[in-house]
């Protein structure tokens, strides 16, 4: 009884929106909702027929995992780093903390107007070094925009937990090792990472549902899926179809398989890699 | 302490609210931002003043996707607004949408106001008017794709200040830039807008089947012929070779052209008040230009813009109401008003003489070279517009192909015959959705 309302809220607000979704994507209907037939597996099957959907699927797995990697790599370094500050910390660290304030399509804008084809700053400074910067065409440049923007937005985030796990690894293990004549590289990689891996394992999570879920803000305000189908990602593609474009039975069969891949990558993540990890 | 401070404002608004009550409100949902929203709401204020019965109320919905889909969301919850201003590649699923919307004929004639669609441009007509000649949206706001150019930057190349006419004097004129120093030589605003559906248009050639998809929901693209083939293979062309500067999907060129970034420029007519505003060096608006090869060309250019659509299940006193708007919205004088005041086109004849007569057009020069393109030649069955299904899916996939090509990822033909496949897939759905 007394997780009642939670339940009530889950099914409110989670179940209900999701079966929704799933009863949509087995119709096709106008976009005033005045004529609805039941088409069965149609949409989906139209989906997997669409070659641009499946290559969809290969932009969202490498932008995922340029984010998590980058992510996770960039914010553990700085996170090692702040670990060993004494003066100034406070400062360091409170600047760190910043970009995670920034919502996500403010994040997106900020970059795009710093790498804008024709009024870049670092458009400028590129164009210097004779780097012909024009993501508006190019989609290897558009790619590494979105996940510049959409990593730097994550650091913060990760960063406070690395430094919260980094903190709470037992300095003695650590003197120890060191009177034992390990070099501070050493040390980090078979003492410190180790003991880090819980929090390492709950960012890797959290990052890829990130880059599947949330950079949506930083790619509407930044390339829209675009140059060709270069930095569509699934989610964008259900935005945009959906919503822009008012295709609710194609865009709802785009979301039920995104939750699929959803649910299965948790499955997999919990089941296999966490049996490697060290608490 | 907070409730005593806003108390009496509640109080006033309250009373200021009353008497409002006794007229009958009409929510018109719109996309004009900025200074357009502004000329907007004066329209309405005007009519709000000339009359006590009615008061239409406007309300900002953002860009013209998001206000239909707000409109879609409140039909589908059951409060959808009396008017909806809808782009022009919308046209199609509003017309699907049968029970969802009421053909602006049927309410005038059901009020007895006064309605021709004859007065109207052809080609304007020709867009929101289905097959058996009734006019089913009002067209409010009009533009079409016009040819910009750097008057400064051609005489610093040494070439006389006038526009290129066909696509080979552009060329020509590209290449003297770009000897000249200069960075970016020409690009474009709403690349499929101007270079696949006006193109076509204006060279007399067929975007789809059954009239560029009037004639019936079972069209298909054709968008992939020589001539279009041609056309983007040389678009690709220029891109290699540094004369063409890709922009972007929607208006992005014309903030380009209007800094003296870009020499040369096609995008809507409307980007005129932009450029009048920011450009510090002369310049001059001028038609499209046309591969002179081609037979007919150049034949008329399309509309873009938007249209104000009824929607279905309102009270008669509300009909009545509306209709009493839209005869206050054909007025010559205030089409006029709207026509100067933000740079789209004049729709109706009686508007182009009048605003002619005031003397506008000696004041503003090139200010009626839009009108001029779009009755160019009287339109035929490729040049009256296109009408397909989820075309904003449609548009989204031929820019994506193109951006293919300018990007030397594809070639034109590969581009155009996967943007066809692609494009007809879409209308297929459109079709079997809407049957």
């Amino acid at each position: 009884m007394l997780v009642a309302p939670q339940v009530a809220i889950t099914i409110v607000f989670f179940f209900w929106p999701a079966a929704q979704a799933v009863w949509y994507s087995f119709q096709l209907q106008d976009a005033f909702g005045l004529k609805t037939q039941f088409v069965g597996l149609q949409n989906f099957a139209a989906l997997f027929k669409d070659s641009n959907y499946l290559e969809s699927f290969k932009v969202t797995a490498v932008f995922s995992a340029l984010v998590a990697f980058f992510g996770l790599s960039i914010s553990l370094l700085l996170a090692a780093m702040a670990d060993r500050v004494l003066r100034g910390a406070m400062a360091y660290k409170t600047l760190l903390i910043w970009p995670y304030a920034v919502a996500p399509a403010v994040a997106g804008v900020l970059w795009a107007f710093l790498f804008a084809p024709s009024i870049g700053i670092v458009t400028y400074v590129l164009k210097g070094m004779g780097i012909d910067w024009n993501w508006i065409l190019r989609g290897d440049q558009a790619m590494l925009l979105v996940v510049i923007a959409s990593v730097w937005k994550q650091i913060s985030y990760n960063f406070l937990f690395f430094l919260a796990g980094l903190q709470s690894i037992p300095r003695s293990l650590i003197e120890a090792a060191s009177i034992d004549g390990a070099s501070p590289t050493r040390r980090f990689w078979t003492i410190v990472f180790p003991l880090l891996s819980p929090t390492t394992f709950f960012l890797l999570v959290v990052n890829i549902v990130y880059a599947f879920f949330d950079t949506f803000g930083v790619i509407d305000a930044t390339t829209q899926g675009g140059p060709a189908q270069a930095t569509q990602i699934l989610v964008y593609k259900v935005y945009h179809d959906g919503v822009k474009a008012s295709d609710l039975g194609g865009s709802s069969a785009q979301s039920v398989i995104l939750m699929i891949i959803v649910i299965a990558l948790t499955v997999v993540q919990f089941r296999y890699i966490e049996r490697k990890v060290q608490y | 302490m907070k409730l005593h401070v806003f108390a009496p404002v509640a109080l006033a608004a309250a009373f200021v609210a009353l008497p409002a009550q006794a007229q009958t409100e009409i929510q018109w949902w719109h996309s004009m931002g900025g200074a357009l929203g502004e000329a907007l709401n004066g329209l309405a204020d005007q009519f709000n003043a000339s009359q006590k019965d009615y008061k239409v109320v406007t309300t900002y919905k953002g860009s013209y996707p998001e206000s239909m889909t707000a409109a879609i969301a409140a039909f589908r919850a059951g409060n959808a607004p009396h008017l909806l201003q809808v782009f022009e590649v919308g046209t199609a699923t509003m017309m699907a949408a049968k029970g969802a919307i009421v053909p602006v004929a049927t309410v005038m004639a059901e009020a007895n106001e006064p309605f021709d669609p004859k007065a109207y441009l052809p080609t304007v007509t020709g867009y929101y008017t289905d097959l058996k000649g009734n006019m089913l949206s009002f067209p409010f706001n009009s533009s079409t794709v016009m040819f910009y150019i750097n008057m400064d930057a051609f005489k610093k190349a040494g070439l006389a200040p006038v526009a290129p006419k066909t696509w080979k004097e552009v060329i020509t004129a590209a290449e003297k830039l770009k000897a000249a120093g200069q960075q970016c030589v020409y690009t474009t605003s709403w690349p499929s807008w101007m270079h696949i559906e006006n193109f076509s248009a204006w060279h007399n050639v067929p975007i789809g089947t059954k009239q560029n998809g009037m004639g019936g929901l079972d069209t298909v693209f054709t968008i992939n012929s020589p001539l279009h083939v041609r056309h983007i293979a040389m678009l690709g062309d220029m891109s290699k070779k540094g004369l063409f500067t890709y922009a972007g999907r929607t208006n992005q060129g014309d903030a380009r052209f209007s800094s003296g970034e870009c020499a040369m420029f096609s995008g809507s007519a409307g980007a005129q008040a932009g450029i009048k505003k920011a450009a510090k060096f002369d310049w001059s608006i001028n038609f499209i230009p046309y591969h002179d090869d081609v037979a007919g060309a150049p034949q008329n250019s399309i509309i873009g813009g938007a249209s104000v659509w009824i929607m279905g299940g309102k009270k008669p006193a509300e009909y009545k109401g509306i209709a009493k708007f839209m005869s206050f919205l054909s007025k010559p004088a205030v089409q006029m008003q709207w026509h100067t005041s933000t740079g789209y086109v004049p729709i109706t004849q009686a508007a182009y003489e009048v605003t002619r007569a005031s003397g506008f057009y000696d004041k503003n020069p090139g200010a009626d070279m839009p009108t001029k393109q779009l009755t160019n030649k009287a339109p035929t069955a490729n040049s009256k517009g296109l009408r397909f299904g989820n075309f904003v899916q449609g548009r989204t996939v031929i820019e994506e192909e193109l951006e293919n090509v300018f990007a030397g990822k594809k070639d034109a033909k590969t581009a155009l015959d996967d943007a066809v496949r692609r494009g007809n897939e879409i209308l297929r759905q459109f079709e079997a959705a809407n049957k």
